[in-house]
Formats: C-alpha cells, structure tokens, sequence
C-alpha cells in the first residue's frame, strides 16, 4: 500500500528527469542564451575595444544621466511607498481598495503612453506648455522629463512590496509604542521599519533596476540628443541603429551585469525574508473591491 | 485568517486609530499619485477628446490603427500562453524536485524584471536574426524567426516568463501532498490526479499569471521594437504606433490610439482584480 501511494505522489524517474530538462531548456534558450550573446558581442574586438567604447564621451554622458535619474526617482518612489504603506497598511479609511489598484495603474499602461502624457502635460503644446516655455524651464526633452517618466514607470515598485507586509505586521505593536508614550516617528523607525526592512529593500532593488532600465517612456520624453538626454537603455538603441555593434553590446553588457547583480542581491534578500518576497505577490484579499 | 478578519472589522468600528501620520502619509500618497499617475493620464483623454467624435474614431479606429491593435493583442495571447505552458512546467520542476542548479534556475527567473528591456530587444534580434546563433539554424529549416510576428512572439515571452511561475510556484509549495494521497489511494492514477486534483487547484493562480503576463505583453515596447521589423499594417504593433503619430507632431492621433491603450489597460487591471480576488477566496 505504501509503495503503491509512493508511487502516485512521486513522478516516475523518466518523467523526473525529462521535465527538469525541459524547463532548463527553455530558461537556457530564452534567458541564458541572450545573456551570453550580449557578452559575446561586447568582447568581439576583444577587452580594449569594450573599454574604447565604454569610454567614449557619450556612453560616459549617458551612464551619467542613468545613474542621476535612479538617484532622484528611487528616493522619491521610496518615501512615496512608505507613505502609502503607513496610510494603507495601519489605518481604515473607505476607498482603499480603489486607491491600491490606481497605485497598480502604472503596471499595466504602455510605457509609451506614459511618455506621451508627460509630453501632453509638460510639452510645448502642452497644458502647461506656454508658462513652462515663458518661464524658461525645460522638462521635455530634458532631464526633468526623463525623471518624471522614470518615476511614473517604478510608481507601484515599492508601495506594492511594503504595503502588503505592513498589513500583515498588524497594529498591535504600534499601538503599544505609542500608548507607552512614544512618538510616531520613534515608532515608525524603532517599530515599524525593523518588521518591514527586507521588504522595503526587496522594492527598492527592483525598482532601482527598472529606473535604469526602462525604455520607452523614456523615449518619448528624451528627444534623443547624444550625450545630453540619452540615458544607457536609449544610447545602446542609437548605437545598433547606427550599427556599432561593439559600442551598443558594450552599453548592453553593462547593464546585464546591473540585472545580474540584481538577481544575485535578490536572492540574498530571501535568504533574510523567505515568505513575503514576491515580485507579483497579491495584494490581501480585504483590500480588494 | 479568522482571527485577522475579525481585528479588521473591530478596528473598522473604532472611531479613530491611535496610530498617528494617518492625514500626512494619506496626503502625500493621493498627491503624488494624482500628480505622477491620475492627471498625466487625464490629459491623455483629455487630448483625443478635443479632437471631438467623429476626428477621434478615424484616429482611434484606422485600419492601420486596427491592425496594430490586432496585432499587439494576438501576439500578447500567443506569448501569455506560451508563458503559461512552459511557466507551470518551471514552477512545478522548481517545487516539486530537487536537482543541481535548482536555485541558479530559481534566480534567473527573475532575469526579466532585471534586465533592462532595450537590452533584451537588441539581444534577441541579434540571436533570432538570420545570421545570428539561433537563427541561422532556423533559416537551414526555412523558418524566418526575426523582422516577423515570430520574433515579436519571442520577445513579449521573454518580458512575460516570470510572471507564471511566480503567482503558481506559492500555490504549488502550500498544495498540501494530503489531498493527492488521498486520491492515489482512492484508485487514481498519477495522470488522473493531477488533471483532477492538482490543475484545478492551481488554476486560479495559473490564470492569474497568465493575464499578468499578457497585460505587460500588451503594451511592452523596447524588447519589441528592435526584432519586429516595424511596417505598417504587418508588424508594427500599437505602442510604436503611437511613437510614429508623435515623431510626425500628430499629438491628436497619438491620443487617441492612447487612449484605447489606455481602456485596454483598464480592462486587464480589472479582470486581474477579480481574477486574484477569486484566486485568494479558492486558496483561502
């Protein structure tokens, strides 16, 4: 009797064998084989000629304003996500369902029709367009726009990772601090934070990796001026357009060593919080309509 | 869970929680959403609607708008589902055995949501093209794979991968052995038990993914510009529609073909809602 529910629990060895193959397969083909071309491509005029291309003015200008962009638009996404949690996660108030899905908003809307708003605000024909231009302050085809764009696109990273955990922890531990006379900054950071730490970096990581990596809302805002409004992500597209392989595959492999370096720290955060990591965890069911 | 339902409807009863910040940290969040989120949408709507009714649905509604659209949808399900196939394949390989290089295949999973999306377009147009590792031999086979519906197929499955695995790997990990015990000794066999026993239980999740999947397939646009090959009415899909509506000044036009997007965005985050709505009632 034993043996026999072994053997209906656990799969046959062949079958074993042939479905991990399978799913290797296909992580390889579709994941592991672009990762390694995008090297190989990089390398193909040997290291100096990665180094030449890193090098040029431009890619430098370009890898300037990515790490700029991350550098306002992740601290900004942070506190903003900390401030919904709080408001969410340890508070009742009606509407709350509908305000977790509108923070969701920007996962499903087109990158480019996130662009193309900004340029219907901020452009010259714009809402705001003629007292911008009068002013003289540039946002569209700036930097202001390309962090504005960046910020919409990794709006729900953090929020999405934080409220969901802060809800979990429950009130009991707050109220506690603060009926014992604490503060509710003091309870914030000496309560709060501890329980949520993990989470909170697990969503700043990702976040910070789509902040230099996002494209096409981007796009539609840069203009595309060389060495002044092309971040990495867009310099890589100028330089395969142009046909510089080495050049744009050099960009390339730049930022795959940013996502392996995110999945390596990734993997380290779910060591410290194996339950309640996920990039597509699901929001509790209360706070749904 | 019965516990924290009902601590939910007691602190819903309180008056006012003790907890303090509520009016700043509300504040700051409505503000920033309807600043960075609600009002650049608005203004989306706002444009096409200017163009007035009839202007607006021969923008919206062009043929060469219609296939796009088309487009842009058929690849998204054909990706979602492939997604769907191999994501519960890796996610029950990931649960279910235990293999050398399990947590490195565990970690690339991810790669996806790391991986910068213009790099994956230029990567996979490089690899699929017909001079490139995978597609000079399918080129031996006559099977073109780049500059075609095939390679925009490739690269929102690429964007996709993740999110499958992910929502039914937790459910595959909590799916007690229980419950398939039990069937394998009421008499069912092993195929039996799992069209039975196991697929049902992971449907929700499963489906939870794939619309997940086909959501962000909808609108991607950087892995999928570089291996499209981009002509009107054959493979240009939507999102780069609107880019060449923009590139020429048509502010009008870009809206409008926006704002269908933008319904279409709608649509997805609303069947997402109930579909994890009824995935954590079924779970629960």
């Amino acid at each position: 009797m034993t043996s026999k529910l072994q053997a209906s629990t656990d799969d046959p060895a062949w079958a074993r064998v042939g479905l991990i193959a399978l799913a290797v397969a296909f992580v390889a083909l579709m994941l592991v084989l672009p990762l390694i071309s995008v090297f190989a491509q990089a390398l193909a005029k040997g290291i100096p000629g990665t180094l030449a291309a890193l090098s040029d003015p431009d890619a430098l200008a370009a890898i300037r304003l990515t790490l700029i962009t991350a550098a306002i638009a992740v601290p900004l996404n942070t506190a903003f996500g900390v401030c919904a949690a709080w408001a969410i996660g340890k508070h009742d108030f009606p509407g709350k369902a509908i305000l977790v899905s509108l923070i969701d908003l920007p996962f499903s809307v087109s990158p480019v029709v996130a662009g193309l708003s900004y340029v219907l605000v901020f452009g010259l024909q714009g809402w705001f367009g003629a007292w911008l231009g009068a002013h003289n302050i540039k946002i569209i085809f700036a930097t202001p726009g390309i962090v504005l764009a960046t910020i919409f696109v990794t709006f729900p990273f953090i929020a999405r990772e934080v409220i969901p955990l802060m809800q979990a922890q429950g009130r009991d531990e707050e109220e506690a601090a603060i009926s014992l006379g604490a503060g509710g900054l003091t309870t914030f950071l000496h309560v709060t934070t501890p329980n949520v730490r993990w989470g909170l970096m697990y969503g700043i990581l990702l976040c910070n990796a789509r902040a230099m990596g996002e494209f096409g809302a981007v796009s539609v805002v840069s203009g595309h001026i060389r060495g002044v409004t092309d971040t990495m992500p867009l310099h890589v597209e100028i330089l395969y357009n142009e046909y510089d392989m080495v050049g744009a595959f050099s960009v390339a492999a730049l930022l795959c060593l940013l996502a392996i370096a995110t999945l390596v720290l990734k993997t380290a955060l779910e060591h410290f919080q194996p339950q309640g990591l996920d990039v597509v965890a699901p929001i509790p069911e209360r706070l749904r309509p | 869970m019965a516990v924290s339902q009902q601590a939910w409807r007691v602190g819903r009863s309180r008056p006012r929680s003790v907890i303090p910040g509520f009016g700043l940290t509300l504040g700051i969040t409505l503000l920033a959403l309807g600043l960075v989120v609600l009002i650049p949408l608005a203004s989306v709507v706002a444009r096409s609607a200017l163009l007035g009714w009839g202007p607006f649905i021969a923008a919206a509604f062009s043929s060469r708008a219609l296939h796009a659209y088309a487009l842009s949808i058929s690849a998204a399900l054909f990706a979602a589902t492939l997604n769907a196939l191999f994501g519960l394949l890796t996610a029950w390989v990931l649960v279910r055995y235990s293999f050398p290089g399990r947590g490195i295949l565990n970690a690339l999973v991810d790669l996806p949501f790391a991986l910068p999306t213009a790099v994956a377009g230029v990567s996979l147009a490089g690899l699929y093209g017909s001079t490139g590792w995978i597609g000079g031999l399918l080129a031996l086979l006559g099977i073109k794979a780049a500059y075609n519906e095939v390679g925009i197929v490739i690269a929102l499955t690429f964007v996709g991968l993740p999110f499958v695995v992910r929502t039914v790997e937790p459910v595959l990990r909590d799916l007690s052995n229980d419950v398939e015990e039990a069937a394998a000794s009421l008499g069912a066999g092993r195929l039996q038990t799992l069209a039975r026993v196991i697929l049902p239980a992971l449907a929700p999740a499963w489906l939870t993914g794939f619309s997940l999947a086909f959501a962000r397939a909808l609108g991607e646009y950087g892995s999928v510009i570089f291996i499209a090959g981009n002509m009107p009415y054959k493979t240009e899909i939507a999102p780069l529609l609107i880019t060449i509506e923009l590139e020429q000044f048509d502010y009008g036009s870009a809206s409008a073909i926006a704002t269908v997007m933008l319904a279409l965005a709608l649509i997805m985050l609303l069947t997402i809602n109930s579909v994890q709505a009824w995935a954590s009632r079924a779970s629960a």
